[in-house]
């Protein structure tokens, strides 16, 4: 078992690796650099820019060396911790990255939590009362919930908001919290803010997840163990807790890993529509102005967080089913 | 005792009808009892039909602009006058508000524009062959020089009916392009990399592996981005058709690679290979056929997250960009707030996403299921 783990964490080194290779071309694909859109921008304002100082630039951030010595200089600071500079907030990336950062785990965390408290309960319930009426309300929706872009019921949601409500969606926080220190306020003021966009990143893995469990139930219901408890006497809600929902959990606590990034990385688009202070809306807005460190670092840092989380997926399998165990090292 | 002269009465009554059946029929009649996947089918026909005679359906040029008539509201077509069937309009005028400089319309129920159907308009080729000048219907009052408005118009006047129309077209074509671009990349790399197993099956599946790993919506944005802002719409729309089949694919090579798996034990493929098949031969002529259905399954189930795909992109504004109209194109209009409370109409769109969506995963949902007749089931 050490063996699998330690050849899967040498794989994933590989992985990260070629991530950064990947990431780093196609921040580069553009035509031109970031000092050329500045140029523009500065000329378009009337300022005239002398060659020299353009040079000057340019040297600085190793702009006119070759291709894979630039990226060997980015990979170079980053193993020491330097992630380089933001060129268009004039600011270092990690500190522009950080802020935003911790918000985005406390909405993934959110939207995670949120996901199981609703799923679990109904994904049972639909599979126990499979052909009842709330069974097909609760299929209909969910195939709703998962065929609807999350941007989409963002929209949706953020025209509810206003026009029947009167109140405005979007953002984490109240304007008067938005830039003060961290304080028990400003927390209290992000959990009333937090909810919404939580409820519409989780809609789509709550659809998924009622069917996986329900389908997995279901499957697990007809086996003999639960027809010989039963017949033992046991109080049908117990015996379904005790029994089967306890093997339907397994292959989903082996998804736990997955769950992070692919919600990561899906709620880029969903803080671009609900402008929320979160990492999306900046790797986007790093992309069009081809402020090639801020993308590099959180195309790189998303990747990270996808292969530790298949990673982790993989050893919670491992531990869980043991078939997988002996195929897996003896191959 | 009594089963078997059931047997012999079926038998003498004539041959069940389902021992007699071809697979695809059996696959038919199995398709046909999944209620929404027959509806789905319906509608999906409908759109890719309306997408086909897109310029028949608009009213008139999605492009035309009319500043008179920015942000017009939905016009209510009255589809009888005094009784007899003869639907009309009622005439619009806009005039801004001097406080708040909106546009504010107002409808004058005595003057009535009347719609014409099958009338003559911009000219256009029908199918791109035949020269036509008809459509489906419009207002023909050249003195008004009002288009019929009856979703609304955007910022520009133009007409928001016909725009989702030619939307519907290139939205659904870039679905089935991509969707073909991953199917010969999953089928090929699939194939081989089943067929052959061993050295040349882990790099592959090795290289799925990585794929699959980059963070996907974060790596299309970049790829978007670093399109050139110059080039032609057919370039921006290939290219935009690559980049969102480039990650589809692995999920299909995956189902291909395990149907591969099995299938190479099978006794005919052995058969095959005795008499001296080469191996396209075997894999084309031999293993593909027998998973055609499933194939088609995954290929349909596909095509959803390739349309959202899009829509989000152009949404974005890293897919296609105006003057091209896709679904996700209409959408960025309806990207604040306080353009969704004023122009609500603005959001149709959505519906037609959210629609389409659900049909090709209804669809889909219903041919995996058919795909295997002989599955366990009523």
């Amino acid at each position: 078992m050490l063996h699998y783990i330690l050849r899967r964490i040498g794989w994933m080194l590989v992985m990260i690796v070629g991530i950064s290779v990947v990431s780093f071309f196609i921040i580069q694909l553009p035509p031109g650099d970031f000092l050329d859109a500045h140029i523009a921008h500065l000329q378009n304002q009337g300022d005239s820019v002398s060659l020299e100082v353009i040079e000057n630039l340019r040297r600085q951030y190793g702009l006119d060396k070759p291709l894979h010595i630039q990226y060997l200089k980015m990979v170079n600071g980053m193993l020491h911790g330097d992630f380089g500079w933001s060129f268009s907030y004039e600011r270092p990336a990690t500190e522009l990255i950080g802020e935003r950062l911790l918000l985005t785990i406390v909405l993934t965390l959110t939207s995670v939590l949120f996901t199981w408290i609703l799923a679990i309960p109904i994904g049972i319930y639909s599979a126990v009362r499979q052909h009842s009426i709330s069974d097909y309300a609760f299929t209909f929706v969910g195939f709703i919930g998962l065929a609807v872009p999350e941007f989409l019921l963002a929209l949706v949601l953020m025209y509810f908001a206003y026009s029947q409500l009167g109140i405005s969606v979007g953002g984490l926080f109240s304007p008067e919290f938005m830039v003060a220190p961290w304080s028990l306020a400003r927390v209290w003021d992000l959990m009333k803010h937090i909810w919404i966009p939580a409820i519409i990143l989780g809609m789509g893995g709550t659809a998924a997840l009622i069917r996986v469990i329900r389908a997995n139930l279901l499957d697990e219901l007809q086996k003999p163990y639960v027809t010989t408890a039963r017949a033992k006497g046991m109080r049908e809600w117990r015996l379904i807790l005790k029994y089967p929902v306890r093997i339907t959990m397994n292959p989903f606590l082996s998804t736990i890993g997955y769950v992070l990034p692919l919600l990561v990385s899906g709620s880029v688009i969903v803080s671009v529509v609900l402008s929320l202070p979160t990492v999306g809306p900046l790797l986007l807005r790093a992309l069009v102005s081809q402020d090639m460190y801020l993308a590099g670092t959180i195309v790189l840092l998303l990747g990270v967080m996808t292969v530790i989380g298949t990673l982790i997926s993989d050893i919670l399998l491992l531990i869980c089913d043991p078939r997988i165990r002996t195929g897996g090292t003896e191959s | 005792m009594s089963q078997k002269s059931s047997t012999i009465l079926t038998k003498e009554a004539g041959v069940d009808r389902k021992d007699i059946a071809t697979q695809w029929q059996l696959m038919w009649w199995r398709f046909k009892r999944h209620k929404m996947a027959l509806i789905s089918l319906f509608i999906v026909i409908g759109f890719y039909f309306i997408a086909f005679i897109a310029e028949f359906l608009s009213t008139g040029t999605p492009h035309e602009t009319n500043p008179h008539f920015s942000y017009c509201p939905p016009q209510t077509i009255h589809w009888f006058d005094n009784g007899s069937f003869r639907p009309y309009v009622e005439n619009l005028t806009g005039k801004r508000d001097p406080e708040t400089y909106m546009r504010v319309f107002t409808l004058e129920p005595d003057n009535k524009v009347p719609i014409h159907f099958f009338a003559h308009g911009d000219p256009y080729k029908f199918l791109g062959l035949f020269e036509m000048d008809r459509h489906l219907f419009s207002i023909q009052d050249v003195e008004l020089r009002t288009d019929i408005y009856w979703l609304g118009s955007d910022e520009l006047g133009r007409d928001l009916w016909s725009r989702l129309i030619y939307g519907t077209r290139i939205s659904l074509s870039i679905g089935l392009i991509g969707v073909t671009l991953s199917l010969i990349l999953g089928i090929t790399l699939g194939g081989i990399s089943g067929y052959f197993g061993g050295f040349i099956d882990s790099i592959i599946q090795r290289s799925i592996e990585f794929v699959r790993s980059i963070p996907t919506i974060p790596l299309w944005m970049g790829l978007a981005a670093a399109l050139p802002k110059d080039w032609s719409i057919i370039k921006i729309y290939f290219a935009i058709t690559l980049i969102i089949s480039l990650f589809g694919w692995t999920s299909l090579a995956r189902v291909v690679r395990g149907k591969f798996l099995a299938l190479r034990e099978e006794d005919y493929v052995m058969a095959a290979r005795l008499s001296g098949c080469g191996t396209m031969r075997i894999i084309f002529r031999h293993m593909l056929p027998s998973f055609t259905s499933h194939i088609i399954a995954a290929t349909t189930l596909a095509i959803p997250a390739m349309i959202i795909s899009e829509t989000a992109l152009s949404f974005l504004g890293l897919g296609l960009r105006a003057p091209a109209i896709s679904w996700g194109v209409l959408l960025q209009r309806a990207q604040n707030i306080q353009t969704v409370a004023l122009y609500p109409w603005l959001m149709l769109p959505a519906g037609a996403v959210i629609v389409a969506v659900l049909a090709f995963n209804f669809l889909g949902d219903g041919l995996r299921d058919a795909a295997d007749p002989y599955a366990r089931g009523k």
